[in-house]
């Protein structure tokens, strides 16, 4: 620990800005889709054409308001749309139309991991609201200018914001996977940091230790990776430690985060805390949700994370590292379920999804439900295996099979000569060839040297080419030296 | 000066001119602060009203109507090139924004 | 020659024999030219009409609908409603040359009802004034009087109207910007409820004040033009779906007492001691004639109607600082550019784009709104709005189906006398309040002062345009001449 920050505790909050995924805008029917050519998926509501007014996407209320349910928040009957001004080029409008005073939905928790003493560790949500987003300003497309892309101009986001509970760079990473994994369980947004659909500002202040009052506060913008925020927090909280242990303050400003250069620098303009003159956007009517929407929407809201690790603890009886990583998406934990339900074994269903199958996956940079090897061939592998007809080793060759060709598991073991020979003949007769080639073990072995019997049943399994049952063998060989 | 509670300076005229993009000479901030202090007397008179009657609830007797979401934008019979002081390549142009590196939104006062 | 007495009949009647070929297509539209020409409607006359197409107007009647109820009617539109085929400048050298690229709902709507629009007409920046001086394309004249004001800011449109030149004109409300200007120019204008008509198109100004308005030479025009627009618009989520009565149902009502069981109210607050005896006498012949009708006259009260004008200068700059935001130079509309980077193109391109009181306004607005003085200004004049809105609330719930108060304090004014901001403000003293509550409202010739013209104002409850109508047609019909004398 660098002795600066000695003395000091972090105290953060986090901002998250999450793309809805609609076919269309907040405010505006154009399309929502990105990559295509600049300004092409514009029209008078995006330009903010003099005359032009919004008219709100449905579903991007719906998405809104599944979100919040699944952050546990309360989604409110009526809330009420607002301006936020300022002026930038690729704001069109001179305003973004988001919600300040009346927010969709205010109180919400999410559980991120678990505290010191096992308690769940709960970091508050202060409220979500929706907003359209911005467009895109290019800066080295042309010399001398600007270029303005306002094709994501309009787009709807949800702002997630956290109550300020968060104490450490880990915590805050904690929190972000956490929402991501509820964002991507309610299927509200593709939650991707790398392609933007998940943007994360920072507030971060320092207060010494035991201090009940918060510091001022910095706030790093539009971070786009977990490893961003993490070290983003940890250079941040160095800097403002440094300036409170030199008897210096900590102005409040907007930093940016350079991930090249791995620096938090502050952004250029100094004008003080901005001006938004929010006011109530006119013209919007307030949104009204009827209860009976918000309960339908909490009635389809699918098992949330810590439900389903939950369930899958007293279900499956399956170690805490494996819940954790089986429940990273409904995908994967939909998986192990297909595949533990068809096969009847929950454990080796987990085993071969985490190890086999995801390294498979992985490889071949697929989606898991596109895999070639289905539910239904998986499970019927698995289940030679649970019956002894095929060893793991032989079970992993038939899965690389499986990948190349859609076949019966056990036809494939038979074809490839497989399948394990537990008939005590076939055993009986391999174990007197091995014995015989290897004399001087089996003397060694037959005289009572116990180590020996791996060497002897490994030589088996090889001459059978894996398709010997191990544990018959072994019982074999252990009644060639028992007495009686 | 009427009895204001609340003049409007030179200062408040220079801070509300440039949070609205409005570039004023000096002989009009003076004017203007004469002519923004003769009116905001006459509003006054508000802060003597009593208010407590008055519900602040949203009012929500029309809630907002909503759209499918289906893309279907309103045409522009007018391509963008046709009334964009600036074009090229599909993109608006503007006086360039930042100097630095990547850093684009937050220079300005750019937020969201 | 075309026959200028087809402008002396109502509308409806001359789109009927258009519709039955009683008259040619173009016999409307000719008639209008032929007026705009010999009344010099352009800048070398009353500046009230921009830009006059007639030519363009006449190829797109023989694509029109020829079925509708405006089948042939040329109709007059403000320069700050969008349309395609001639520019929507707002009278501001910030929109100089802009042609929309899309069409304001109500004149696709008027055009759908087979109406031609061979003109946009001179406006107040941005619809801001009462007097339309402010326009950066000159002022508009008082037809009656050139050296007087036609009001505003639709000053174009009531002049076009009250010159003859069309039996109706579209105009835009924020704080009286049609009744004001029809009041002054003897005509018809009516604001409609607030959600009423569909305001896509409709360049903002004060987005919870402003709604598209209709002149008329008579009731039954400004009725018509009306029917025509209203109705929920799925682009404007602020209009509302609420059935639209036919406003012309009670036009052929006469008999002894048409107005029986109509109890028409008159607010003490808008008959103030110091309002001209001469105004007083035309309100108080017009309550009589109501009288006779058959209607019930009551005296009600509106407690808090003087404090619409220190509440509307606070919620309409506050909203316009906010709507004009967007004109920034960056997609459309001037730009000036003198090579100080961003910040520089900003601020020179809104203040050589913006006129003076557009520029005043939009000061006003963002102190208002701005951090330390929202509560004490804009918060507080919401919460004032709604003790007016309440007020009206009241009054119509008590029985009372209608208002009747002058238009304005004073006839129309000679030009360049008001250069105190406020005091051209207090024009809309008697108006500003149905924006504020969002009632429909009208304003009718009921007499003449010295010469000019004086209107009488008809207030109804929200979305009772139906009833307003009914009083106007009967004070109309009864009045007679009288109406402008
Ligand atoms: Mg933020
Ligand atoms: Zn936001």
């Amino acid at each position: 620990m660098s002795a600066v920050t000695d003395g000091y505790e972090m105290v953060i909050g986090l901002e998250i800005h999450c793309q809805l995924k609609t076919r269309t805008k907040l405010f505006s029917a154009a399309s929502a889709n990105f990559g295509d050519a600049p300004n092409a998926n514009t029209d008078a509501v995006c330009l903010g054409l003099p005359g032009a007014l919004p008219v709100c996407n449905k579903h991007a209320i719906e998405l809104a308001t599944r979100a919040a349910l699944g952050l546990e928040c309360t989604v409110h009957p009526v809330s009420v749309f607002a301006r936020k001004h300022y002026f930038y080029p690729d704001l069109p409008k001179g305003y973004q139309i988001s919600q300040f005073d009346r927010p969709l939905a205010t109180g919400g928790r999410v559980v991120v991991g678990a505290n010191a003493d096992g308690s769940a560790r709960v970091i508050g949500i202060t409220r979500v609201h929706v907003e359209e987003d911005a467009g895109k300003s290019v800066h080295d497309r042309f010399a001398g200018v600007s270029a303005i892309d306002l094709n994501r101009a309009g787009t709807p986001l949800i702002e997630i914001v956290s109550e300020p509970d968060l104490r450490s760079s880990a915590d805050a990473g904690a929190y972000v996977r956490a929402v991501k994994q509820i964002i991507e369980y309610t299927d509200v947004s593709d939650a991707n940091m790398e392609e933007g659909s998940l943007r994360v500002d920072v507030n971060i202040s320092a207060r010494p230790r035991g201090s009940t009052t918060f510091g001022t506060r910095t706030e790093i913008k539009n971070l786009n990776s977990i490893s961003g925020v993490e070290r983003s927090i940890e250079i941040e909280f160095a800097r403002q430690c440094g300036v409170l242990a030199a008897g210096g303050e900590v102005e409040q400003r907007t930093m940016l985060w350079d991930g090249v250069r791995n620096e938090v620098r502050p952004a250029r303009s100094k004008e003080g805390s901005p001006d938004y003159r929010y006011f109530p956007e006119p013209d919007l009517p307030p949104l009204v949700l009827e209860p009976a929407f918000i309960e339908a929407h909490r009635a389809a809201l699918p098992e949330l994370p810590a439900a389903k690790r939950a369930r899958f603890a007293s279900q499956y009886g399956l170690s805490a590292a494996d819940i954790e990583q089986l429940t990273v998406t409904t995908t994967l934990a939909d998986r192990f379920e297909a595949v533990s339900k068809a096969s009847g074994d929950a454990k080796r269903a987990a085993n071969w999804i985490l190890g086999v199958v995801l390294a498979s996956v992985n490889a071949r940079g697929l989606d898991i439900t596109s895999h070639p090897v289905s539910v239904e061939r998986l499970a019927a592998l698995i289940g030679l295996e649970v019956q002894g007809a095929v060893s793991n080793t032989a079970a992993k060759q038939i899965f690389a099979i499986l990948e190349q060709e859609d076949a019966e598991p056990s036809l494939i073991a038979e074809r490839e000569g497989l399948l394990q020979v537990s008939d005590d003949s076939a055993l009986e007769r391999w174990i007197d060839e091995v014995m015989a080639e290897m004399p001087a073990e089996a003397a060694r072995f037959l005289a009572g040297e116990k180590k020996l019997q791996g060497v002897l049943v490994g030589a088996v399994m090889k001459k059978s080419k894996g398709s010997a049952d191990p544990k018959k063998v072994n019982q074999l060989l252990g009644q060639r030296v028992a007495p009686g | 000066m009427g009895g204001s509670d609340v003049a409007v300076s030179e200062d408040d005229v220079r801070h509300v001119a440039a949070l609205a993009r409005l570039g004023l000479d000096g002989d009009r901030v003076q004017s203007l602060v004469g002519e923004l202090n003769r009116i905001l007397e006459h509003m006054d008179v508000l802060q003597q009203v009593d208010i407590r009657g008055a519900s602040l609830d949203p009012d929500a007797a029309h809630g907002l109507r909503m759209r499918e979401d289906v893309p279907n934008p309103i045409p522009l019979h007018r391509e963008r090139e046709a009334f964009a002081p600036a074009m090229r390549d599909g993109f608006f142009l503007v006086p360039r924004l930042a100097t630095h590196g990547t850093a684009a939104r937050g220079d300005d006062e750019g937020d969201e | 020659m075309s026959d200028r007495s087809i402008l002396a009949r109502s509308a409806a009647d001359v789109a009927a024999d258009i519709v039955a070929g009683v008259l040619p297509t173009t016999a409307a539209l000719d008639a209008c030219r032929d007026a705009a020409t010999s009344v010099q409607v352009g800048p070398e006359g009353l500046n009230a009409a921009l830009w006059f197409d007639a030519a363009h107007a006449r190829e797109s009647l023989t694509s029109a609908s020829m079925h509708g109820a405006l089948a042939g009617i040329p109709v007059a539109v403000k320069d700050n409603i969008a349309t395609l085929r001639m520019p929507t400048t707002c009278g501001s050298r910030m929109l100089e040359g802009y042609v929309s690229p899309f069409e304001a709902t109500v004149v696709a709507r008027l055009h759908a009802a087979g109406a031609v629009i061979p003109m946009k007409t001179n406006m107040d920046e941005f619809a801001m004034g009462s007097s339309t001086e402010n326009s950066a394309w000159g002022p508009t004249k008082h037809p009656m009087d050139p050296a007087r004001v036609p009001g505003g800011s639709s000053g174009g449109s009531a002049a076009v109207v009250a010159a003859g030149v069309t039996r109706i004109a579209l105009g835009s409300e924020t704080g009286g910007s049609v009744r004001q200007p029809a009041a002054f120019c003897g005509i018809v204008g009516v604001k409609p409820t607030y959600g009423r008509v569909s305001r896509h198109g409709l360049v903002a100004f004060a987005s919870s004040l402003d709604q598209v308005g209709v002149f008329g030479q008579s009731v039954d025009d400004a009725a018509l033009g009306l029917q025509v627009i209203a109705g929920v618009d799925p682009l404007d989520s602020t209009t509302v779906d609420a059935p639209v009565a036919d406003y012309r149902a009670t036009r052929d009502i006469t008999g002894d007492r048409p107005l029986a069981g109509v109890v028409v109210g008159r607010p003490l607050e808008y008959f103030p001691a110091s309002l001209d005896p001469a105004m007083r006498a035309l309100l108080d012949r017009a309550a009589d004639t109501l009288r006779a009708l058959g209607a019930e006259i009551r005296d009600v009260s509106l407690p808090h109607t003087d404090l619409a004008i220190p509440v509307y200068y606070i919620v309409a700059p506050a909203e316009a600082s906010s709507n004009l935001a967007r004109f920034d130079g960056v997609r459309y509309g001037l730009r000036v550019d003198d090579g100080d980077g961003l910040r520089g193109m900003y601020e020179a391109t809104r203040s050589r784009g913006f006129g003076p009181e557009v520029t005043r306004r939009i000061l006003l607005g963002t102190y208002v709104l701005s951090a330390g003085y929202y509560d004490a200004y804009y918060k507080r004049a919401m919460a004032v709005r709604r003790l007016i809105t309440d007020d009206f609330a009241r009054v119509f719930a008590s029985g009372v189906h209608v208002l009747l108060t002058p238009t304005t304090p004073t006839t129309a004014f000679l030009a360049g006398t008001k250069k105190d901001p406020y005091e051209m403000y207090l024009s809309d003293i008697f108006t500003a309040t149905a924006n504020l509550a969002g009632v429909p409202a009208m304003s009718q010739p009921i007499g003449r002062i010295e010469g000019l013209p004086v209107g009488g104002q008809l207030l109804a409850a929200q979305f009772d345009e139906a009833t307003m109508f009914r009083v106007a047609y009967a004070l109309e019909r009864a009045l007679g001449e009288e109406a402008h004398r």
